[in-house]
């Protein structure tokens, strides 16, 4: 089983229940905006905490109330792309793209990073400081960055907003060669359906 | 300029100098501590650890000198205590002008910074939370390096306090001659002493150019920091 994930989750007003049991290496998570997609993704990368539930992605439990698990973010060995992508400012694109790779105690990464730049076509853009990339740029070094961290698990937060097609094209392409559970939420279920092996509604 | 100021004027400029600059120093880890812990955490008693790191922005100078006589006095309870300890000795000595001078400047220091790490993106921790960073090493490697500018800013503006502190000063450290009597206190005395108008004015134009000094120091620190994004002016 990739994902066993049921977490029921509460944001002021907002309630959010998901049970998924799923062995799709590629997993979409659907719903319009605002329904709380972005919330589970954060209660599965441990910036949040969810209400009760358990989740395990890949045979590794990283939260379970009922036994008192709940693993820290910087544990979860999740690579995470944001929808608002997070770059650090202060930081060159170079230096962006090997913070998580310093912290990954010589686990090596699902592919080489030779190769991930030259298919996420920035490996011109390494000197460059964040607030000077476009949002495509900024978007596909996010992706990178999240990779090279060696994680476990993709979590990909609306992946191809900001992209055009033909990159839109080189993102399902990577989806393909990466050998990772990935788990990616949308509101567009039509862009999802052809990456994902399993499609899930929320709300 | 050597012919310019005397000796003694110049042991007073040497001075207020290293007064103010321990001041800083000292204080600067614990007013971000301070900064961090009130910018960022939420606990019952934040609002008085706000109000009582304020205190002295609002208290009568003397008011804060005095208070520091009664703690740190050679009969009060820290001071009892720092001299039976470690044989430290602040009230009359140029340590307790420092000291002063520090407290005083501790709101304008903490008041900086807490502004610099409310604006550094909680988002961008949580990031490097999932990039494998622990809290520590995020707040290492996020929150300190983008606050920066609130730390140069909070520091020259503790400083330039700190240069110009004489209330509290001259309460808990008095105005010896030699020993705690920094640039504000000798222009104070000077200007009780017919005669020393050209000292007094002499006194006042170095105090401009340290302030000033300052001011354009962390200015350029500010802006060399953060590749020309902030600054201070």
């Amino acid at each position: 089983m990739s994902f066993e994930i049921t977490l029921s989750h509460q944001i002021g007003e907002r309630a959010i229940a998901l049970d998924v049991q799923s062995n799709a290496r590629v997993l979409a998570l659907v719903g319009p905006s605002g329904i709380g997609k972005t919330s589970v993704l954060h209660c599965i990368s441990g910036l949040s905490q969810p209400a009760s539930g358990r989740i395990v992605i890949a045979g590794r439990t990283l939260f379970d109330s009922a036994q008192g698990i709940d693993i820290a973010p910087q544990d979860r060995r999740a690579g995470v792309v944001f929808q608002d992508m997070r770059l650090f400012p202060h930081r060159k694109v170079a230096a962006n793209l090997s913070y998580g790779a310093k912290l990954a105690d010589g686990r090596p990464a699902a592919i080489a990073q030779s190769e991930l730049l030259s298919l996420l076509d920035i490996a011109d853009l390494q000197d460059r400081w964040p607030a000077t990339l476009s949002g495509g740029e900024a978007r596909r070094v996010a992706i990178a960055r999240a990779l090279l961290c060696a994680p476990d698990f993709l979590l990909l937060d609306e992946p191809s907003s900001s992209l055009d097609a033909s990159r839109a094209d080189v993102l399902a392409a990577l989806i393909e060669r990466i050998d990772l559970p990935i788990l990616l939420v949308s509101h567009d279920e039509a862009q999802v359906a052809r990456l994902a092996g399993h499609v899930v509604r929320l709300g | 300029m050597s012919s310019w100021l005397n000796a003694t004027e110049w042991a007073i400029v040497a001075l207020s100098l290293k007064v103010s600059l321990v001041a800083v120093f000292v204080t600067l880890p614990i007013a971000y501590g301070l900064a961090w812990v009130i910018a960022r955490r939420r606990f019952p008693g934040r609002m008085v650890l706000d109000a009582a790191v304020h205190l002295p922005l609002v208290l009568p100078p003397v008011v804060t000198g005095w208070l520091l006589l009664v703690a740190f006095g050679r009969s009060g309870p820290v001071g009892a205590w720092l001299e039976a300890t470690f044989g430290i000795t602040l009230v009359f000595q140029w340590t307790g002008a420092a000291l002063a001078a520090g407290v005083m400047a501790l709101p304008l220091m903490v008041r900086a910074m807490r502004l610099s790490i409310e604006a550094v993106d909680r988002r961008l921790i949580g990031a490097a939370r999932t990039l494998g960073a622990s809290r520590w090493h995020a707040f290492r490697t996020i929150t300190l390096p983008l606050s920066l500018p609130g730390i140069a800013a909070g520091a020259m503006l503790g400083f330039a306090r700190s240069l110009g502190e004489f209330g509290a000063t001259i309460t808990f450290a008095a105005n010896i001659a030699g020993e705690t009597r920094t640039l504000p206190l000798a222009i104070y005395t000077g200007l009780q002493v017919p005669g020393s108008d050209l000292m007094v004015a002499r006194l006042a134009v170095i105090a401009v150019i340290l302030s000033l000094g300052a001011l354009l120091l962390s200015e350029w620190l500010v802006r060399r920091s953060s590749g020309g994004r902030a600054h201070v002016l």
